[in-house]
Parts: C-alpha cells; sequence; structure tokens
C-alpha cells in the first residue's frame, strides 16, 4: 500500500477541541503545514468561565485565553469556513480564500440555540456563547435588576447563581418539570431547592409565549397566561452544531457529524471531527452515536483526533472514555461522568442532608451508565475508573 | 522535573489523576495530592494533565 501524501493539515475551528487537535498532531511528530480556521476573530479561549468567573468578575477576558505553549501553526480567524470539496480535498472560507489539506479535522463546535418567537429582536435579550455575549450579559448584571432566564440547564443554572451572587432578582423559566433535565427527577429537585434556598424564582413546567416591550425587553410573557417583569432576558435554550456549511459536501451529518469510534468521518477517512459537533459511538449505550456538550470531551477528542488523523484507518484508536461534566452552581459542584440522560434509574447511593453532599448512580437495562456526585469529588473518580473499566476506555 | 499545581485554580476535577494517576491524586478530602519532582521519562504523561486540567492549574517548571 503506498504512503498517502500527508503534508498539509488543516483544523476548522479554533476553540479547545481545535487548539488540542493541533498540538495533538505536534506532539505526534506531524511536522506539515498545520492552519486553523476560526470564526470567532480571538485566539482560543476556555468557555466555562463565560457563565461564572467572568460574570462574577473574578476572572477578566485575558485569563481565559488557553495556553498554546510553542505551537507552530498558521491561523485563519474570524473567517468562518463556507465550503468543502472533499473530491478536490479542498476547504473554502467566507471570504473565497481556498486551503487544500490532506486530512481535515472538523471542530466547528456549537452555537446558542435561538428562539425566534416575538420580541427576540429586543434589547435587553441576552444569549451566551461567545465572550462577546458573555460581556454583553455581564453589563447587564447590576444588582436590583430583574434577570429572567429562559432555561434551566447548565447555562441557565450557573448564570442564575452568578447573577444571585451580583445581588439580581433571578427567575428562572423552563418547561421541563425540573432543572437540569439530564439528571432525571430526583436530583433535578435536589438542584431545585439549591436555588430556591439562594432565592432564584424558579417556573417550572412553564413556557414562553413573548418578550414584551417597546424598544427594550420589560417582561416575558408565560405560556400559563402569566407575565414576568424583567430588566433583561436570557434565552439558555442549548446549543445547535454548526454543520449547516458541510451541506454539499456528503458529509454524513446526523446528530452532528457522524464518526465511527475513531473519531473518523463515515464516508471519508480524511475527514476526522472533534467536540461539540461529533456525534461518536456510545459504549455506554451499545453503540448508539451521541453529541456530548462537554469541555472535557472537546479536549478528550482534540487529542484523540490530531493524533488520528496522521494515522493510516486502520491504525487509528477508538475514543472511549466516558464522557465527564461539571457545573458550579451556588456552593455545589454537579459532577458527571456517564451518559445520565440515558439512565432509566437515577437514584441516590448516598447523601448528607446536612451538607447537600451526595452521590447517585444511573443504570440502563441493569448496567451501570452514569454516576453523579454533588460535591463529593473523589467518591465520583471511583467511579469513573469503573464505568472507564467496563468500557475497556484505554489512556 | 518539578510540577505545580496553582492551588488556587484548582477545582479537584480530577482530570490529572485519570491521566497520570502516578502523579496525581484527589485525597479523602477531595484535595488534590501531587508529587512535585517527577521523573523526566513522565514528561508526556504530565503534558497530557497540563492540557486536560479544566482550569489550567497545572504547569512544569523545568530546571
Amino acid at each position: 500500500m503506498s504512503t498517502p501524501r500527508l503534508d498539509r493539515l488543516v483544523i476548522v475551528g479554533a476553540s479547545l477541541a481545535g487548539l488540542r487537535a493541533a498540538q495533538s498532531a505536534r506532539k505526534a511528530g506531524f511536522e506539515g503545514e498545520l492552519t486553523l480556521v476560526g470564526d470567532e476573530r480571538h485566539m482560543p479561549y476556555t468557555r466555562p468561565p463565560l457563565s461564572k468567573d467572568l460574570l462574577a468578575g473574578s476572572q477578566t477576558v485575558a485569563d481565559t485565553a488557553l495556553r498554546l505553549a510553542k505551537l507552530e501553526a498558521g491561523w485563519r480567524l474570524g473567517q468562518p469556513a463556507a465550503k468543502l470539496d472533499r473530491t478536490a480535498h479542498q476547504l473554502t472560507l467566507a471570504d473565497g480564500t481556498t486551503l487544500p489539506y490532506d486530512r481535515l479535522i472538523l471542530a466547528t463546535g456549537c452555537r446558542a440555540r435561538q428562539w425566534r418567537g416575538p420580541g427576540a429582536e429586543l434589547d435587553g435579550v441576552h444569549t451566551l456563547r461567545t465572550v462577546e455575549d458573555a460581556l454583553a450579559l455581564k453589563s447587564a448584571l447590576t444588582p436590583g435588576t430583574r434577570l429572567v432566564i429562559v432555561g434551566a440547564g447548565f447555562i441557565g443554572c450557573e448564570v442564575a447563581a452568578s447573577a444571585r451572587k451580583l445581588g439580581l432578582e433571578v427567575t428562572v423559566v423552563d418547561i421541563a418539570p425540573h432543572p437540569m433535565l439530564p439528571l432525571g427527577a430526583e436530583l433535578g429537585a435536589r438542584c431545585a431547592a439549591l436555588h430556591e434556598r439562594h432565592g432564584v424564582q424558579l417556573r417550572c413546567g412553564v413556557g414562553i409565549e413573548a418578550i414584551l416591550g417597546t424598544d427594550r425587553a420589560e417582561a416575558v410573557a408565560l405560556s400559563d397566561g402569566g407575565e414576568l417583569a424583567a430588566d433583561a432576558v436570557l434565552l439558555a435554550l442549548g446549543a445547535e452544531p454548526n454543520v449547516e456549511w458541510l451541506a454539499g459536501s456528503g458529509i454524513e451529518i446526523g446528530a452532528g457529524v457522524v464518526c465511527d469510534a475513531t473519531l473518523t468521518s463515515t464516508v471519508d477517512a480524511d475527514v476526522l471531527a472533534a467536540g461539540d459537533l461529533a456525534a461518536w459511538p456510545q459504549a455506554l449505550a451499545d453503540g448508539q452515536p451521541m453529541r456530548i456538550e462537554h469541555w472535557t470531551v472537546a479536549a478528550e477528542h482534540g487529542t484523540a483526533a490530531g493524533r488520528n488523523a496522521l494515522l493510516a484507518p486502520e491504525e487509528r484508536l477508538p475514543h472511549t472514555q466516558p464522557p465527564y461534566f461539571w457545573s458550579d452552581q451556588f456552593d455545589c459542584k454537579i459532577q458527571s461522568v456517564g451518559l445520565p440522560m440515558l439512565a432509566d434509574r437515577l437514584e441516590i447511593v448516598d447523601e448528607e442532608p446536612d451538607t447537600g453532599r451526595l452521590i447517585a448512580t444511573g443504570e440502563r437495562h441493569g448496567r451501570l451508565v452514569a454516576a453523579v456526585a454533588f460535591n463529593h469529588a473523589r467518591r465520583l473518580m471511583d467511579y469513573r475508573t469503573q464505568l472507564a473499566e467496563s468500557v475497556g476506555a484505554a489512556r | 522535573m518539578k510540577v505545580h499545581v496553582d492551588m488556587n485554580l484548582c477545582q479537584s476535577h480530577g482530570e490529572c489523576a485519570i491521566v497520570a494517576p502516578d502523579v496525581f491524586h484527589l485525597g479523602d478530602d477531595d484535595v488534590l495530592v501531587w508529587h512535585d519532582d517527577v521523573p523526566e521519562d513522565r514528561r508526556a504523561a504530565v503534558e497530557e494533565a497540563v492540557n486536560a486540567c479544566p482550569m489550567a492549574a497545572i504547569s512544569i517548571e523545568d530546571e
């Protein structure tokens, strides 16, 4: 078999997954031309502080910069990718520039899901994904301001906690019956109690009809006929993968870019994917491909894809580490490993009612698929090891 | 090589303890414990821990 030419590695996406892919490829000995393309004009930065420390003022924008070490790469920033021509092995950017590649890593991530109902365009209505979003939201978070957050997932709950600490009046609305939906009803109730204890008004099981106001958001109209006065509104409705630009490329798109366990596109061995947009087989879910939007998944994917991109398809290693996430809300660090959203049974196995520390495990068809901890990091580690071993995850 | 962890940043995620369990581990009180003088042949693992840390709390100080 002849060795295919591998002089040019292009990575589309210049956030965590893209950066880790570039670092990993260099570390694995890639000496060719390495280019990163990013639609944001910033060098890579880390997003978790955007809903927490950056809003609270305990971190600055400069603190969010990811360390590059001595990465040798070309950067095309502020320029989204527009088209992929796999036959020509060529990428076209929005400004018409073309970039030829031998191997390509797709890491264009997600964007905040938009809501297109009445009033979505009013001033004072925010979403949170980028550093610009965070700075705009931060400027609205002044003490005494009434903030309505639509969506009680990670971003909604974390911003609620940050905003309460800053002295805002905070109401969180979600159509779901409890906050942090993937954690199930029992842990969701614990999350609800946590927020209520810290003065967050929770309105679960209610949707929104419209955002009301003449120029600025003044109120949110609810599906139950109620109205919430608001000085600022955050729409925290989750994220959508940036895959539209791949239309016509022939890349298989499902929940995201569909990959095999080595993060290789199902239709093209020269194209790999990493991070939020990659849908790859979950060993804990009978191989069902899923997208997972966790910081650590993006970092691990980047590292794996950067290494795998240099190898022939049959030499590539699968990525099987069970997904891990954390979320800081008030004095509670929520950590999870595995796939709690797929558990058919999620029960608390150990709890200290005085401190709120707890451990819960999730099973699917009688098999352990997840563990969740509240302020119990050491115990969660044991489950991480156990779950990793159960799927044969190699390091 | 010397391994430094900024304990003002560390939040006990344990990523480092997964990639380099011989260098880092979480104590029973959830606080990270680590060897600060690590043999050179473990550099790759520690570098992986540096990249895996969500808080960017780990650094390597070369003599």
